[in-house]
């Protein structure tokens, strides 16, 4: 038995997921609005945990396990195209980024 | 208060706390500081998965997101070098307002979902031999391999995909090497700084040689 009550755990995920969503919108620099997407994806993955401890499940574990990988990809290709843009327009800055063209 | 709840306390507010603090304008100033705070927030987070027995998670948690991701988050940052000049001063804008109501009516809609899902919930007992071996590798890893085999292939594959697109997207592009880069606005300031004194120096010696 846990002693901690799930709707606890469902709230700081709640909780992790607004402030990962406020700054997604908030943040101008690509690379905290990545982080951003970075926590968005944990609070998702505590959730899952949350859920299969309570209902004695693994494939909550399986299915955290797959949104690991999914951010792993994300954040390395996220990245090399922050170095790319940054190589082209020298910036970070995702107001200095509305332009389609160079 | 059980020592359960009372770890949890500490980490859940170790968790809320880094996380908010990342995205401050005070604290979150800096994008390395942002970075360092997020690593808190993902090693409290491996902390509340050991809580509640998830050990293969706890370990990718530190080795896969701690370890790797949030590593290439420091390097890019160090790569790109942004000086603390190019962080914009914190101001509230319509941006922002909308930001925070959307967030607040997000946040709103998630309890009352999660509070449908989780009423009369009851944890399941660990103690019992059905979970013997909850959360572990041994458990986990065999649920991957049958019944999950297919979408664990695929993801190696998008990690494939992934490694191969971060190369080809990372790496000089010949296309763009002989293009004039626009230089930001502050190095261009540095390098005139640079060439002035460069000027001065040369001006010194020069007129030491006259002598």
């Amino acid at each position: 038995m846990t002693a901690i009550p799930l709707g606890h755990l469902l709230v700081l995920g709640a909780v992790l997921f607004t402030i990962g969503l406020v700054g997604v919108l908030t943040r101008r620099n690509v690379l905290v609005l990545l982080m951003s997407v970075e926590l968005m994806l944990n609070a998702v993955n505590l959730t899952l945990v949350a859920f299969s401890r309570y209902h004695g499940w693994t494939e909550g574990h399986v299915l955290a396990f797959f949104i690991i990988a999914v951010a792993a990809a994300e954040a390395a290709v996220g990245l090399a195209m922050v170095l790319a843009v940054f190589r082209i327009k020298g910036t970070v800055w995702i107001d200095d980024l509305k332009l389609l063209k160079r | 208060m059980s020592a359960e709840l009372v770890i949890f306390y500490v980490l859940a507010a170790g968790a809320v706390g880094s996380a908010a603090a990342m995205l401050l304008p005070t604290t979150g100033r800096n994008p390395i500081h942002s970075a360092l705070l997020l690593i808190a927030a993902l090693f409290c987070l491996a902390g509340l998965y050991a809580l509640l027995s998830a050990h293969l998670l706890t370990a990718l948690q530190i080795i896969v997101y701690a370890g790797a991701i949030m590593v290439l988050f420091t390097f890019v940052i160090m790569l790109l070098n942004l000086s603390p000049n190019e962080i914009l001063p914190a101001k509230l804008t319509l941006t922002k307002i909308v930001a925070g109501v959307l967030g607040l009516f997000v946040f709103g809609k998630l309890l009352t979902a999660l509070t449908i899902a989780s009423a009369g919930a009851k944890a399941v007992d660990l103690a019992d031999p059905v979970y013997a071996n909850y959360g572990t590798i041994k458990t986990v890893g065999r649920m991957l391999y049958s019944t999950f085999m297919v979408p664990f292939e695929l993801a190696s594959v998008l990690l494939l995909v992934a490694a191969v697109a971060a190369v080809a997207l990372a790496k000089k592009s010949l296309k763009y090497v002989d293009a004039p880069v626009p230089p930001p606005a502050k190095l261009t300031r540095l390098a005139h700084k640079g060439d002035d004194h460069d000027a001065e120096a040369g001006d010194g010696h020069h007129g030491g040689g006259h002598h």
